[in-house]
């Protein structure tokens, strides 16, 4: 899957878990998607690497949009539209 | 023989209520808090409620309590995981000399590891000067961390002055509360502090639980990586039954807190005159800024191990300063950083009162505590002649205030 770069998405609501690993991603994706209402947006700081893969994955999976990742200096961001 | 126990710095004796709430988790409630059916979910549940009753005793949300196995282990965890977390600020760490040994060699193993440390000296009472931790920070500074209540002499730090000034200059502030929380009241907002290290046998719970708080929105890398215990901050299958029990022994702490402090407090204030009266002994610490059950000492000419064995031969149990001090029979560094020198050091005892102590205790020990002095004196090589001095200042603070050898 080709990784898509985006820039200053503003989003509904954001999760911060840098320094924590797998799969503290993928739970944390789970629990603030169910927090937010259809068309909103969650934002995830992380810097584990295994992120830019599993969470575009999760989204294909659930049907929820992937928006793409923005890379800062120390961390990812990552941005998805809460679909279903 | 009577048996009094006066080490409650050491530990506490198991409160017969924390005792019962942790009983159930040791037998048919053994589930793994992350097994999926009910025993791991009710597994889950009891963590969770004590999380809220841990954290009720600080002031903080459940979710800023993180389990640990212990006060080394959240002090550790603290230094090293913010330090880290950090380094792209700056890599400069203070800390005080009045710090346990859990603070002050992971300090050392930082700086081993590239970072810098500051370690800020103490005045005569044990007391450290926010001035000088002011003093102290570069703009490479991103941790600061000073003990909230000393082990060793009981007194009792400006924390919350500190905490003002780390953030200040935006620097993480971290305490080390082990001896104090569950002792005296701890409010987390109040104090302005980030961070705070606690465990659960200061306050009549059992070994094996400590906490770290860490305040909404900072950063820490973990110490344990693994699994997902802990919001995957401190991993490793939970140690359910002691984490219940430090639930119960800080809903227990909270809730007898003022009577606890009053009662110790008042034999405390017997125990420190009394033991005064003897000639040549000196008071440690702060004397009114200091945790209500302690009550520490220097004993000139004579070393603290041989006060605290015959103590024990009288059923009293005490300790001769840190416990790992202690053990490596090494003059207190934190009493030589007080400016106590090295032979009075050597003569340290530490009383530490609780719950259970009562009045009877404190005559035993002032009626048995003066002859042992004098007889381990009798045969001190050290105390030659000291009976020509005069008695010096019954609360020793600087050595420009210690009897002349």
């Amino acid at each position: 899957m080709t990784l898509k770069f985006v820039e200053r998405i503003k989003p509904d609501v954001t999760t911060d878990i840098v320094y924590m690993m797998c799969p503290m991603h993928l739970l944390k994706l789970e629990e603030k998607m169910k927090e937010l209402e259809k068309g909103q947006i969650l934002e995830i700081l992380t810097d584990y690497d295994g992120a830019l893969e599993d969470v575009p994955e999760w989204c294909q999976k659930t049907g929820n949009e992937f928006l793409g990742v923005e890379d800062s200096d120390e961390y990812y961001k990552l941005y998805i539209r809460k679909v279903r | 023989m009577r048996k009094c126990y006066f080490d409650h710095v050491a530990t506490n004796p198991l409160h017969p209520q924390v005792f019962e709430a942790m009983l159930p988790f040791f037998r048919e409630e053994f589930g793994n808090p992350l097994s999926l059916y009910e025993m791991g979910m009710k597994a889950r549940e009891a963590i969770e409620n004590a999380r809220a009753l841990t954290g009720a005793l600080i002031n903080s949300k459940p979710s800023e309590i993180i389990f640990t196995s212990s006060g080394a282990e959240a002090n550790n965890f603290a230094l090293r995981g913010i330090a880290l977390a950090r380094q792209a600020e700056g890599k400069h760490i203070i800390v005080s000399r009045m710090e346990h040994h859990s603070i002050l060699n992971a300090a050392r193993f930082l700086e081993k590891s590239g970072f810098a440390v500051t370690y800020l000296p103490a005045d005569k009472y044990g007391v450290v000067d926010p001035d000088a931790v002011k003093g102290a920070i570069t703009k490479e500074t991103v941790l600061i961390s000073v003990v909230h209540a000393s082990s060793e002499v009981g007194t009792i730090e400006p924390v919350r002055e500190i905490a003002g000034i780390a953030k200040e200059h935006k620097v993480v502030f971290h305490t080390d509360a082990v001896a104090s929380a569950g002792n005296i009241p701890l409010d987390v907002k109040e104090m302005g502090v980030d961070l705070m290290s606690m465990a659960a046998h200061q306050f009549y719970g059992p070994k094996g639980a400590g906490a770290l708080y860490v305040r909404e929105g900072l950063r820490i890398v973990p110490l344990i990586y693994g699994g997902i215990q802990e919001g995957g901050r401190r991993a490793g299958t939970e140690n359910v039954p002691a984490i219940v029990g430090m639930g119960k022994a800080a809903e227990l702490a909270k809730a007898e807190m003022a009577g606890r402090t009053e009662h110790v407090k008042k034999l405390r204030d017997r125990l420190i005159k009394g033991v005064l009266g003897v000639e040549n002994v000196y008071l440690t610490g702060h004397p009114e800024g200091r945790l209500p059950g302690h009550a520490s000492f220097t004993v000139e000419y004579i070393e603290g191990e041989s006060m605290l064995l015959l103590l024990a031969s009288k059923g009293m149990y005490v300790a001769s300063g840190s416990a790992c001090s202690s053990k490596a029979l090494k003059a207190s560094p934190v009493l030589l950083s007080m400016g106590i020198p090295s032979s009075l050091a050597q003569g340290s005892v530490v009383f530490t009162l609780g719950k259970d102590n009562s009045g009877e205790d404190i005559d035993y020990l002032l009626e048995e505590f003066p002859p042992i002095i004098k007889r381990l004196r009798e045969i001190s090589p050290f105390a030659k002649g000291w009976d020509e001095k005069e008695a010096g200042s019954k609360c020793y603070t600087t050595s420009s205030e210690s009897p002349k050898k």
